[in-house]
C-alpha cells in the first residue's frame, strides 16, 4: 500500500487543492468536486466518493484542508450516521441516491429510533411497519428526534414480527419524512427549549426496496448506527467552527452550521459551566464561604482529573495502545461533574437562583445551567446503562439475568403508551 | 507520563510489580507489620542494591539512577499496590528529596550516596504533635551552639523515625514565626538526648515514631533560617508522592473487589451481577481512575518545574484520599461479614488508606491549599 503514505497523500492533495480550491465557488457546488474527486471523505471506498485511504491517514488530509482554509464536505447531525449505516448495509441504489446529497449537505436526516415505550431498551421498539400489497405502512410514534422539523430522510426502526424474540423481529427503513402521514412536533424541555421532536406514524408508506438489509434485520443494522453515533459523540464541536471570512462559501457554510446547532445551543449549560465557576466565586463573593469553597475545590479536581483521564485515553488511542478503562468513563464523569457544577452554582448564586431569564445573573445563564443538567445523565445513554455497560464490558462482570430476550415479543410486558 | 508511560517506564512498572509480588505477598505484610521494625532487611538490601529503587530520583553525582518524579511515582504506586513494608517512603521521597532541595553541594555529596545506596535509613520530622506539615506547625527551636545547633522540642508522626539511622528535621530560630527563620537540620539517631517512641500507628504496616529532643546537637542543613522554600518543594513532592502510592493501593482494592463479586454467590447467583453492586464498582473505577490521572499529571507536573505544582499536588493529594477510602469503604461492604474479619485481607488497605488520608495534611486541607494556590 505504498501509495498511501503520508508524503504521497499529502502530495496529491496539496496539487489538488491548488488546482480546484476557491472559496468563491457555492458550498453545494465545491461539495460536488469533493464528492468527484474522493478528497471530502477519503476514507470511503473508491468506488463511492472515497479514496480507499486508511483511517489513520485522515487527519493528514483534514490537515490540508485546515491549511488553505478548505470546507469540507457536509458533516453535521445524523448525515453522518446515515452516510455510515448505508454504506456498510444498503444496496447500490441506496449508495446512488444518497450518498452524494448527504456529502454535499443538500439533504438532511433524521434518527427514528427512540420511542416513548422504549428509550435505553431500544430493542423494544413497538412502531409497527406491515407489508400490505406492495408498501410497507408504518403506525406508530417516535420521540428526542433531533432535525426532525427539516429532515428530508429518516433512518427508521420498526417492528415487522411480534411473533419472534425482540430483537429479531425488528426491520431497518429509509422513509421519506415529506409525505403524508409523517407529523412531526416539537418536544419541549424543561428547561423551555424544544431541541427534539416526536414524529407521529400514521399510515406513512415506504416502498420495499427502501429496507436496509432483509426484514429482521433491523437491530443488526441499528447496531452499526448507534457504534458511529457513540464514536462521534464528542466530533460535533470540532466541524462547529465556521470562521468569520466573507467569501461566498464561508457564509453558506456559516449558516448551515448555524442551523445545525441551533438545537444545541444550551448544551454548555447542560454540561454544567465548570468553566465559569471560579469566575462566579469571586465575582458574587461566595469564594469567602469556607463550605463553599470545599464545594468549588471538589468539583474542579473532578473536573481537571476527568479532563486528564481523557487525554491519557487519547493518548493511548494514538500511540495505538489497547484502550484501558479510562477510555470509557468519560460520559459518567460528565454526568457527576454536571450535577456538581450544578450545586456549586446555586451555592454561589444564592437567592439570585430562584430568577430566570434575563433577571438571572450573567443574562439567564445561569438559570440555564440549573434547569439543564439533568439532561446529561440521561440522553445519549443514562448513566445506569453507562454503568451496566462499564461494568460487563471493563470490568467483566456477569450481566443481570434477562426475562424479555428469548419469548416471542408479543409476550413480553410493555409500557401503556 | 503526563497523558502516557514510556515504554521503558511501562517494562519498569512490570518488573517492580513482580518483585513485589513474589517480596511482599500479603503473608509478608502480616509478618512484618507486627514486628518493631517493620521491614525485611534482605527485601531492603535487594530493593536497594539490586533494583537501585533507593537512588531512582537521585542525581547519579550523588551516587543516584537520575530518574525523575515520574519513575519515582511508579515505584511507590506499586508499592501502595503491594503494601510493601519498608522505609521507603520516609527515606527516599521524603528525607532524600528534602537534602537534594535543600542542601549544599557538599552537603549532598556527603549525605546522598548511602541513602542512594540503602546503606543509611534517614527520615523527615517536619510534624508535631499538633499533627499539621505546614511552616505553622514548626515549632521546635534551634539555637546556635559552640559547634552547629542545638535543637529542643517534640517531633510527631515521623515515619519509621525510631528506625532511621539520620535524622532531617525541620526548626526554626527562637522567636520567629511562619515561614521565617525555617531550617533543615540533620541528627543522628544516636544523638545525646533524642529520645525515640515507637507510636501505635492503626496503620502497622507503616510505623510512626514521636521524637523528644532535649539539646540535642544537630547539624544546619543548607542555610539558616531560609527551608521555607525548600520545606515546601519537599512536601509537594512527598504529597504527590503519596498520591500516588495510594492509588496503587485502590486500584488492587478494587480488583480484589470486583473479583469476590464475581465469585460470591448468593440467591443462586453471582452477587457480582446484581446491579447495585454492578453499579458501585462502575463507580469505583472511575474514581479510581480519575485519582491516577491527576497523581500521574502532578508527578509529570513536579518532573516539568510546572509553575502550578503545588496546586496540583494537593489536588492530586485530595483525589487520592478520598478515592483510596471510598474504594476501601466499598471494597469491605462487597465481601459482607468477611471483609470486616482480621483474616480477610482487605483490612490491611483499608488502614493505610485511613493513614494516608491524614498523612501530610488531609483532603480539606489540600482542597483549601489548591483554592489558595488558584488565587480564589
Amino acid at each position: 500500500m505504498s501509495e498511501f503514505t503520508e508524503e504521497a497523500v499529502r502530495g496529491e492533495l496539496r496539487v489538488w487543492l491548488d488546482k480546484n480550491w476557491n472559496p468563491d465557488l457555492g458550498l453545494v457546488e465545491w461539495r460536488n468536486m469533493l464528492a468527484d474527486s474522493g478528497w471530502g471523505a477519503p476514507h470511503w471506498p473508491k468506488e463511492w466518493y472515497g479514496r480507499d485511504l486508511p483511517v489513520g491517514l485522515v487527519p493528514v488530509v483534514d490537515d490540508e484542508f485546515e491549511r488553505v482554509g478548505a470546507v469540507g464536505v457536509a458533516k453535521m447531525g445524523i448525515r453522518t450516521l446515515a452516510a455510515a449505516t448505508i454504506l456498510a448495509h444498503g444496496t447500490d441504489m441506496h449508495k446512488e441516491r444518497f450518498l452524494r446529497r448527504i456529502l454535499t449537505g443538500e439533504d438532511t436526516w433524521c434518527q427514528l429510533f427512540s420511542e416513548p415505550g422504549s428509550g435505553s431498551d431500544l430493542a423494544g421498539a413497538t412502531t409497527r411497519a406491515e407489508l400490505k400489497g406492495n408498501k410497507w405502512v408504518v403506525n406508530g410514534q417516535k420521540v428526542w428526534t433531533t432535525s426532525a422539523h427539516h429532515a428530508d430522510y429518516g433512518l427508521l426502526l420498526a417492528r415487522t414480527d411480534v411473533d419472534v424474540p425482540k430483537h429479531k423481529g425488528l426491520t431497518y427503513f429509509i422513509i421519506d419524512i415529506h409525505q403524508p402521514g409523517v407529523e412531526v412536533v416539537p418536544l419541549r424541555q424543561m428547561n423551555g427549549h424544544a431541541s427534539f421532536n416526536q414524529v407521529f406514524l400514521t399510515d406513512a408508506e415506504i416502498a420495499p426496496e427502501f429496507m436496509l438489509e432483509q426484514e429482521g434485520d433491523g437491530w443488526k443494522v441499528a447496531t452499526t448506527t448507534l457504534m458511529h453515533e457513540r464514536r462521534g459523540a464528542d466530533g460535533l464541536r470540532r466541524y462547529a467552527t465556521a470562521t468569520d471570512r466573507l467569501e461566498r462559501i464561508y457564509q453558506e457554510e456559516a449558516k448551515e452550521i448555524a442551523v445545525a446547532l441551533e438545537p444545541y445551543k444550551w448544551y454548555p449549560q447542560r454540561a454544567g459551566r465548570v468553566d465559569l465557576i471560579l469566575e462566579r466565586a469571586k465575582e458574587t463573593g461566595a469564594s469567602v464561604d469556607p463550605v463553599i469553597r470545599q464545594e468549588i475545590a471538589k468539583l474542579m479536581i473532578m473536573a481537571k482529573s476527568a479532563e486528564w483521564t481523557s487525554r491519557r485515553a487519547r493518548a493511548a488511542q494514538e500511540m495505538g495502545r489497547a484502550q484501558g478503562p479510562e477510555g470509557s468513563l468519560g460520559k459518567l464523569a460528565a454526568s457527576y461533574i454536571a450535577r456538581a457544577a450544578n450545586r456549586v452554582h446555586t451555592a454561589m448564586t444564592g437567592a439570585d437562583s430562584m430568577l430566570t431569564g434575563d433577571e438571572s445573573p450573567m443574562d439567564g445563564v445561569i438559570a440555564e445551567i440549573l434547569i439543564s443538567t439533568p439532561a446529561i445523565s440521561i440522553a445519549g445513554g443514562t448513566d445506569e446503562i453507562q454503568k451496566n455497560i462499564i461494568s460487563e464490558r471493563v470490568l467483566k462482570m456477569p450481566k443481570e439475568p434477562r426475562f424479555d430476550t428469548d419469548k416471542p415479543f408479543r409476550e413480553v410486558p410493555k409500557n401503556i403508551v | 507520563m503526563k497523558f502516557s508511560f514510556t515504554d521503558e517506564q511501562q517494562e519498569f512498572r512490570s518488573v517492580l510489580r513482580r518483585f513485589l509480588e513474589d517480596k511482599s505477598p500479603t503473608s509478608e505484610v502480616r509478618r512484618l507489620m507486627d514486628t518493631n521494625d517493620g521491614c525485611d532487611p534482605e527485601v531492603w538490601r535487594q530493593l536497594s542494591q539490586e533494583l537501585g529503587l533507593t537512588a531512582i530520583h537521585i542525581p547519579e553525582s550523588y551516587g543516584g539512577q537520575g530518574f525523575g518524579i515520574s519513575e519515582l511515582a511508579i515505584a511507590v504506586e506499586e508499592m501502595g499496590r503491594a503494601l510493601l513494608c519498608a522505609p521507603y517512603f520516609a527515606s527516599t521521597v521524603m528525607a532524600a528529596t528534602a537534602i537534594l532541595k535543600s542542601g549544599s553541594e557538599d552537603q549532598k555529596q556527603l549525605l546522598l550516596p548511602d541513602i542512594s545506596a540503602g546503606e543509611t535509613v534517614a527520615t523527615l520530622a517536619i510534624a508535631e504533635e499538633s499533627g499539621v506539615w505546614t511552616p505553622d506547625g514548626v515549632a521546635m527551636t534551634a539555637k546556635q551552639a559552640d559547634v552547629g545547633y542545638r535543637l529542643n522540642g517534640v517531633k510527631s508522626f515521623v515515619l519509621d523515625g525510631h528506625t532511621a539511622d539520620l535524622v532531617v528535621v525541620a526548626a526554626r530560630r527562637e522567636g520567629s514565626c511562619g515561614a521565617d527563620g525555617l531550617s533543615f537540620f540533620t541528627v543522628a539517631c544516636d544523638a545525646a538526648g533524642l529520645e525515640r517512641t515507637r507510636l501505635q500507628s492503626m496503620d502497622s504496616t507503616r510505623k510512626l515514631a514521636r521524637l523528644n529532643f532535649e539539646d540535642v546537637e544537630a547539624s544546619l542543613l543548607g542555610d539558616e533560617g531560609g527551608a521555607a522554600g525548600s520545606l515546601g518543594e519537599t512536601l509537594d513532592v512527598a504529597a504527590i508522592c503519596l498520591a500516588n502510592e495510594m492509588v496503587g493501593g485502590a486500584e488492587r482494592l478494587r480488583e480484589s473487589a470486583v473479583e469476590y463479586a464475581n465469585m460470591r454467590v448468593q440467591f443462586g447467583r453471582a452477587i457480582g451481577s446484581f446491579q447495585s453492586l454492578k453499579h458501585k464498582l462502575a463507580d469505583m473505577l472511575l474514581e479510581v481512575e480519575l485519582a491516577k490521572s491527576a497523581a500521574y499529571y502532578a508527578a509529570a507536573a513536579a518532573d516539568e518545574n510546572n509553575d502550578d505544582v503545588s496546586a496540583i499536588a494537593s489536588l492530586a493529594k485530595a483525589a487520592a484520599a478520598d478515592a483510596y477510602m471510598q474504594t476501601a469503604v466499598h471494597t469491605v461492604q462487597i465481601h459482607g461479614g468477611i471483609g470486616f474479619t482480621w483474616d480477610n485481607d482487605t483490612h490491611l488497605w483499608f488502614k493505610r488508606a485511613k493513614s494516608s488520608e491524614v498523612f501530610l495534611g488531609g483532603a480539606a486541607y489540600h482542597r483549601e491549599r489548591l483554592m489558595q494556590e488558584w488565587n480564589v
